[in-house]
């Protein structure tokens, strides 16, 4: 494994031969110096409405067998493409089986029956509510993890603080505060074929003349940024202790976290999202359509825990989805819009192999519109634990508006 | 070449000394110099093509300026070739329900029993081949891809310049989020018909036709907010697709039991937004009762056929018809469709909507940090014209804090203000112009789809930062490329920099964008560049071209 003190006098070398350093750069080493590695959010969006009653079985719950006729996952030990017990309660899916480690390492925690308080069974809108952390209140600008970068201001940031993988930067992390969206970490840099180090320094002098204040300082740290990343390569990294990533663009999505957290650039937000989840047709049980996606999602999320090895002890891993699904199947064996659902918090520091969240029940009555599975905690409240008790915010209430935070409403993820 | 030679010989002068002592400038004392030139072309414009400086130059700034604010009279030859190829433009909502909404959804049901079928076939229930889009679903697309590009290509090429930023400008005010279910098919007709027309009209008619139109109605729910004491239903029920895209469905019956779970009752939504993004502002005054009241008068303004593309309907037996109070004012009962109606009049003739519009235009056109000074007047305009648009534009145009050295490259283009400016100052011949629509989308700003109501920001802060400039200098590298090479992505016709002298290239197009007004380094940087597609794009990729 490439040790910090390795990459630093790799990269003092490099900054030699440049001439200078970046300031951040040197920043950043020192504060981690002197207080130990950062800690770092991965937070993960399955976009499209993902099934929680089928990742997590409430196997214990009689009404589920009943919903479900022809879509539910066995009980344990029910034979071929049974679900894997957790507490004798609850149960895995059988395609998150490359978790179960995690579960039996007290690194993998459940919240159950999560979610919103608003009502919309809309993917846009309940999305755009998670997102941004106000449900209800459509014209939120900034996203929750934007308020946290802000909420926690350091001053030894560098550009690679938040970073998603995914095209455009997620509502989640749009905002005032600095974020960066990049598919391929590779290739973050001035692209101009052969070029591409003339034109680079080219626009490095233009921008590092300009009078002009705000572009003259974010063109500098642009320019830190690339020569930041071409020394910390973090492409380098491969994959640690047989850590086998599917070749899915979320899998290579969470390979490129892993190689950006190992590269010590100051990484302390990234973002991932996976698709797919939509399945009100032939869902599938312990095998098919939703199975298949799981099957990804899980082998993915297991092989960035095996990398991040002991890193993953100053890191939490977050799933997320924007609602549940109804509890009854549907005609087309598959199943409609809901509201709970099922989120997962993975990390060294989480107190795992728990489902956390009161259990509402499955019965007809018990049910949210008497359809979908109540929400028991507010996902709010998940949220705003990883902030207060793994990232170290002293204050979240700027970061969840119109919901002040309560230790007495967190799920209780940390000790 | 000596027009060119004539823009660096006139200098620099005009925009900060005539601009600032004259206080109202009026037509003969309007400054000419290419600098003003410059400038006016980037704020009523996408900024200045080969050849638009000398125009002006000839039209005189003021009366370029009030052919602006007159579109109508503004020939634009031109643009209709360019816009020829993309046929939903000019269809109704209805005909786009027909051609290409309807047809994705037949064929999406089809590949659903299509699967039905293969499941029963394969009783094992194997994992499914991933699906393909159908060409109907391809088709249903193109609507929105029509619409992004014909926004592209008017930008770059039509003559009514200020007509297309104030298009922007509107729709961007009452935004509508084309990911949102149906309003894909919904957006055509509402840039088309609801926002377009009015840019330089009367603000209460822009607001009433946003209010009534199926894409808001849709976009912030009031198409299905009832009275809460209405014992009836919503005329529709929503039906979610497979990707989420909710689909009306007109209500069947349903047996008494079950109707104290159906989704209705007031939705206040629209309420809310009418007043906090489209009226009155975030602090306009307005308190959580008036949201209540307003959406209590809007109940009932639906969308008839909704799944045939029908138009604005209103629905008396949704309508709540009691009193309201709305802002101290009384709506008395029994007053149907008009209590939204007499809504839409409180919220434009009010003051707090006046300043802040005002503020919103001055902070497009002047700056970020809009001078209170022209705000006030701008809405003091705004109020004495009963909220006529083309003067409170006229004031802010000819306002000395427009002409104020202040002003001058104040803004930061958004990625859409940036790419349109790109094509624009190179002269490009845009063969394809989803290229240019793809370009916006990977610098963030995806047209047609922004989230919020709120639209995209309209301040530098929002578009500068480390990933976005970088993808700015790809851009400029990219386009440079294909203007140097004519490649066959996006033909692009260099007229200014076709020269075959590589220097002359950079030199002409710089003066072209940016009136050679550039920091000493970018100018020697320019100067040392190998090739066309190198100089063309450290021009475009300069943080001067990042200004408007």
């Amino acid at each position: 494994m490439q040790s910090r003190r390795v990459f630093l006098k790799q990269g003092a070398c490099a900054f030699v031969s440049l001439g200078f350093a970046p300031s951040f750069l040197t920043r950043t080493a020192f504060a981690a110096g002197a207080s130990g590695r950062p800690k770092l959010l991965i937070a993960i969006f399955q976009r499209g409405a993902v099934d929680g009653l089928s990742v997590i079985v409430p196997f214990g719950d009689p009404d589920y067998y009943r919903a479900r006729p022809s879509i539910a996952i066995a009980r344990p030990n029910g034979g071929e493409h049974a679900s894997i017990d957790l507490d004798g309660f609850f149960a895995l899916n059988p395609r998150l089986q490359p978790l179960k480690p995690l579960w039996d390492a007290r690194q993998l925690a459940v919240v159950h029956a999560c979610g919103s308080p608003d009502s919309t069974r809309s993917h846009f809108d309940a999305q755009d509510y998670m997102e941004t952390a106000t449900p209800g209140v459509k014209n939120t600008t900034d996203g929750w993890l934007n308020r946290y970068l802000h909420a926690k201001q350091t001053s030894d940031a560098t550009p690679f603080r938040a970073v998603a993988l995914t095209p455009q930067l997620p509502r989640t992390l749009q905002g005032s505060a600095a974020a960066l969206a990049v598919t391929q970490i590779g290739q973050f840099g001035i692209r101009a074929g052969q070029a591409s180090d003339i034109v680079g320094a080219s626009f490095e002098a233009e921008y590092a003349a300009a009078a002009d204040r705000v572009l003259n300082g974010t063109g500098r740290e642009a320019f830190d940024a690339i020569k930041m990343l071409k020394i910390a390569d973090p492409s380098r990294y491969q994959p640690e202790r047989g850590a086998d990533y599917p070749r899915s663009p979320f899998g290579q999505a969470l390979k490129q976290i892993a190689q950006l957290a190992k590269s010590n650039v100051g990484l302390e937000v990234a973002f991932a999202d996976v698709g797919g989840w939509d399945t009100h047709v032939n869902q599938g049980a312990g095998e098919g359509q939703l199975a298949g996606r799981l099957d990804d999602f899980s082998r993915s999320i297991a092989a960035l825990a095996l990398d991040l090895g002991d890193r993953l002890d100053d890191t939490v891993v977050l799933t997320m989805s924007e609602f549940g699904r109804a509890v009854n199947e549907n005609g087309n064996r598959g199943t409609d819009h809901g509201h709970g659902n099922v989120m997962l918090v993975i990390g060294g520091g989480v107190r795992g192999g728990h489902v956390y969240g009161r259990w509402p029940g499955l019965a007809v009555e018990r049910r949210y519109d008497s359809r979908d599975l109540a929400v028991t905690t507010d996902f709010r409240d998940v949220f705003g634990e990883i902030v207060v008790r793994h990232m170290g915010v002293t204050d979240a209430d700027p970061i969840f508006p119109g919901h002040p935070t309560r230790p007495d409403n967190f799920p209780g993820l940390f000790a | 070449m000596t027009a060119r030679l004539a823009v660096a010989l006139l200098g620099l002068g005009g925009i900060f000394c005539v601009g600032q002592r004259v206080p109202h400038a009026r037509a003969a004392s309007f400054p000419q110099d290419d600098r003003t030139i410059v400038h006016v072309l980037n704020r009523l414009g996408f900024g200045p093509r080969p050849g638009d400086v000398e125009r002006v130059r000839r039209l005189g700034v003021q009366r370029y300026i009030d052919e602006q604010l007159h579109p109508e009279r503004v020939a634009d030859p031109g643009l209709q070739t360019r816009l020829a190829g993309l046929e939903t433009l000019g269809l109704s909502s209805r005909a786009i329900a027909e051609q290409y909404e309807r047809p994705a959804i037949e064929a999406r049901r089809q590949q659903q029993r299509q699967q039905q079928t293969l499941m029963k076939m394969d009783a094992s229930g194997a994992e499914e081949p991933p699906k393909q889009p159908t060409t109907e679903q391809r088709r249903a697309n193109q609507v929105v891809q029509e619409l992004a590009e014909q926004k592209v290509l008017r930008a770059v090429y039509s003559e009514r310049q200020l007509q297309e930023v104030l298009t922007d400008f509107w729709f961007n005010h009452f935004n509508v989020d084309a990911r949102k279910g149906a309003d894909r098919f919904l957006l055509t007709e509402y840039e088309r018909e609801a926002i377009r027309p009015h840019v330089l009209g009367k603000f209460r008619d822009l607001l009433e036709a946003t209010a009534k139109s199926p894409a808001m109605l849709f976009y912030l729910d009031n198409w299905m907010s009832a009275s809460p004491q209405d014992p009836g239903m919503p005329p529709y029920r929503i039906v979610r697709g497979r990707f989420g895209s909710p689909m009306f469905v007109p209500r069947r019956p349903r047996p008494a039991a079950q109707k104290k779970n159906a989704q209705r009752g007031l939705n206040e939504n629209y309420g809310r937004e009418l007043m906090e993004l489209h009226t009155l502002g975030v602090d306009g005054g307005y308190t959580q009762h008036d949201v209540t009241e307003v959406a209590r008068a809007f109940t009932g303004w639906t969308i008839q056929q909704p799944r045939q593309g029908g138009g604005f309907g209103f629905e008396a037996r949704l309508h709540d018809d009691g009193e309201k109070i709305v802002l101290g004012h009384r709506i008395k009962a029994g007053g149907g469709m008009k209590d939204g109606e007499q809504v839409l009049d409180l919220l434009a003739a009010h003051p707090s909507t006046a300043h802040f519009i005002a503020t919103k235009l001055v902070r497009r056109f002047v700056s970020d940090t809009p001078p209170s000074s022209l705000v006030d007047r701008a809405a003091a305009r705004f109020t004495a014209t009963g909220g006529d648009l083309r003067e409170t534009m006229r004031t802010i145009l000819t306002s000395r804090e427009f002409l104020s050295p202040d002003a001058y490259r104040a803004k930061v283009k958004t990625p859409f203000e940036f790419v349109v400016s790109a094509a624009r100052a190179t002269g490009a011949d845009v063969i394809n112009a989803a290229t240019l629509v793809r370009a916006v989308q990977q610098l963030g700003m995806p047209l047609y789809q922004c989230q919020p109501p709120t639209g995209y920001a309209d301040s530098a802060d929002a578009w500068v930062n480390t990933g976005a400039l970088v993808n700015r200098m790809n851009f400029a590298t990219q386009i440079a490329t294909v203007v140097s090479r004519q490649s066959s992505v996006v033909s692009l016709q260099p007229s200014p920099v076709s020269q075959s002298s590589s220097s002359d290239a950079g030199r002409s197009l710089l003066s072209v964008a940016l009136n050679d007004d550039v920091s000493e380094a970018t100018r020697t940087t320019i100067a040392r560049a190998t090739t066309p597609a190198q100089m063309i794009a450290l021009v475009l990729g300069a943080p001067e071209f990042q200004r408007r």
